[in-house]
């Protein structure tokens, strides 16, 4: 089909997750061991410069994130307005936000929620997409049709368009945010692991467990979902950025979550009021900290998936 | 051919009735009692049962469905309450304004795009290479509304070059007139949309270049300068098409932070100025944008069915 030659998921802030490689599996690989394929693709992952500088920026930041707040102890409970708008100094490393909070301070404790519903609605979304495409391959036929052209249809609206529309009806709170990002995140891995259990089902040892009696639920969960592992993880590690970046366009839109809960997103979105004030403080590190994420997320992805496509392994 | 494009128009009718049924549903979830919702908590249980009546809603759930579609064939989006105006016609006072700002943007990305792209692909692995890889990657990684907002510190509030709101005005004609308040909306756009397809560009652009063909032209003393523009370039492009067709949800999903950014006057702001409340306008809007996505699709996929002579069907 000529629609799989685009790349996957297309994600929300334009990124066209060029998830198509990913679907390249182990093709003859029998005659290796399990581990022997765990090793190499680890040490493909570890000779790639942009793991190794995604996974040092992620250590860095979820370092900062929940340690850094029991080194450099703030109040993030109380407002202070007469601290407000504070710039930079010693007592403030990165000045105080327009309601009197530190901002270095804030920048951890929101980092948390950030890094948190991200990974919450990534994984949701990741294990979700998995079992409604390995269900919907397996199942084939009329259910197959019936469950991708709700696929189809999901995909056609606009995520923030969904987003949006989901958030204007349902007021999240946080539980339900999470639940709200996954539900725009999962088409692109049901569709992609859809692809890989097609032409999974049709290999012999897949057969065989037909012919031994074995039930569907048996393929998806012992056969389809192992095999298809890589093309999840490179996979999840996109929805976990898109997740985060959703999470702050919604903030910023007014959308997000309530000020009890402080997300980078939210920083940002009161960082914008304060522009003409040239409060340069309030808008830069929340931002710089979104992108340090999201790149971090996405350079594990990219190599990820270059270590588990066997051309590019040294063998 | 013509049997792949009425297989693939089949399909893309279904879609569209799905993303009606969506929609449909999304209506019924929402809380409360429309007519209360439209008419205050005040209202007399004789209007609200005159309004049940007029709007269909004491009728069976199957048969409201069968209006809606009734109503969407006659070109009735909805009715916005709040604004005093059917959907269809606020959307079509600001659908050739957001087509400016999203045509704009995807003209200067893809102008932008693939010449970068080839310089990668042909400078592969050299420091030029690495360095807009890196730029790319940061790129796609900024939050859309924080890149405005850095463009309108950087060239309105420090270097007072530019405007930092977009034009306003009732047409299309008023917004050129005042053209320098749409460069940085335009460009906030097209930057993330720039790391994309260079991206794609590159990649696509390597792949070809690794082909026999190129291999051949080479070995038949073809110049070097034929070969990359006419050999290699023309068939990258294929995929291109494709992916822009492809990448429009994403741009239209651009085109809401931009415009709420920037206060530009098209169906994003719109959008999300009825994100508080407004909930036919949303629904309206969103059934439009799915529809301009399954037709983009459609045309991406018909489109490479034509350009590229290999593939048939």
């Amino acid at each position: 089909m000529a629609a799989q030659v685009a790349p996957g998921a297309p994600s929300l802030m334009g990124i066209a997750t060029p998830a198509a490689g990913a679907t390249e599996q182990y093709e003859g690989g029998e005659a290796r061991t399990s581990g022997s394929v765990l090793k190499l693709t680890l040490r493909t992952f570890i000779e790639n410069k942009l793991a190794v500088a995604g996974l040092a920026i992620l250590v860095f930041l979820v370092l900062f994130c929940f340690v850094g707040p029991h080194i450099y102890v703030t109040n993030q409970r109380t407002l202070n307005p007469a601290n407000s708008n504070y710039a930079p100094s010693g007592a403030h490393l990165l000045g105080t936000d327009s309601e009197g909070f530190d901002v270095l301070g804030r920048l951890m404790v929101a980092g948390q929620s950030s890094i948190e519903i991200g990974l919450a609605a990534g994984f949701t979304a990741a294990i979700f997409g998995t079992l409604y495409g390995a269900v919907s391959a397996v199942a084939g036929g009329v259910v197959d049709a019936v469950l991708m052209r709700l696929v189809d249809a999901l995909y056609s609206l606009p995520a923030l368009f969904l987003l949006i529309l989901l958030s204007a009806i349902f007021a999240p709170n946080l539980p339900l945010m999470i639940l709200v990002l996954a539900f725009i995140a999962w088409l692109g891995p049901a569709r992609l692991v859809r692809g890989e259990a097609l032409t999974l089902r049709t290999r012999e040892y897949v057969q065989a467990v037909k012919v031994a009696g074995g039930t569907q639920g048996r393929i998806v969960v012992r056969h389809i979902v192992p095999n298809a592992i890589g093309t999840i993880m490179v996979n999840t590690s996109f929805l976990i950025a898109d997740a985060i970046l959703a999470l702050a366009a919604l903030s910023y839109l007014g959308l997000g979550l309530p000020d009890t809960t402080p997300t980078w997103g939210g920083m940002l979105s009161n960082g914008t009021n304060v522009i003409f004030d040239g409060y340069w403080w309030q808008l830069y590190p929340a931002g710089i900290a979104i992108v340090l994420t999201v790149v971090a997320f996405n350079f594990i992805g990219d190599a990820l998936r270059d270590s588990l496509d066997v051309r590019l392994q040294k063998r | 051919m013509t049997g792949y494009i009425i297989r693939r128009l089949l399909q893309s009718v279904a879609v569209l009735l799905l993303v009606t049924l969506i929609m449909f549903a999304l209506f019924h979830m929402l809380p409360g009692n429309p007519a209360r919702a439209e008419l205050g908590v005040k209202a007399q249980p004789a209007a609200i049962a005159a309004f049940d009546k007029m709007q269909g809603l004491d009728k069976p759930v199957w048969y409201q469905y069968y209006l809606y579609l009734d109503h969407l064939a006659h070109g009735n989006l909805g009715f916005s309450y709040i604004q005093n105006a059917s959907v269809a016609l606020l959307f079509a006072q600001r659908f050739p304004k957001s087509i400016l700002l999203v045509g704009l943007a995807t003209l200067v990305a893809v102008v932008i795009a693939i010449p970068l792209g080839v310089m990668q692909a042909v400078r592969r692995n050299k420091p030029e290479d690495y360095f807009f890889t890196g730029t790319s990657f940061v790129f796609y990684s900024f939050p859309t509304f924080w890149l405005g907002i850095i463009l309108i510190e950087i060239f309105s509030i420090q270097a007072h070059w530019l405007p930092p709101e977009a034009p306003e005005g009732t047409n299309v004609a008023q917004i050129l007139a005042n053209w320098k308040g749409l460069v940085l909306p335009v460009l906030t756009l097209a930057l993330v949309s720039i790391a994309a397809y260079s991206r794609y560009m590159r990649s696509s652009m390597i792949e070809s270049l690794a082909q026999d063909y190129i291999r051949t032209a080479r070995a038949k003393g073809v110049g070097r300068r034929a070969i990359l523009l006419r050999h290699a370039l023309r068939n990258s492009l294929i995929p291109m098409a494709t992916l822009i067709g492809l990448s429009l949800p994403s741009v239209l999903s651009g085109a809401v932070i931009t415009e709420s950014v920037f206060n530009y006057p098209g169906i994003g702001l719109l959008f999300w100025q009825s994100a508080q409340s407004d909930v036919p306008v949303l629904l309206g809007l969103t059934l439009v944008a799915a529809v301009g996505v399954i037709v983009g699709n459609l045309v991406a996929d018909v489109l490479y069915a034509v350009l590229d002579p290999r593939i048939r069907y």
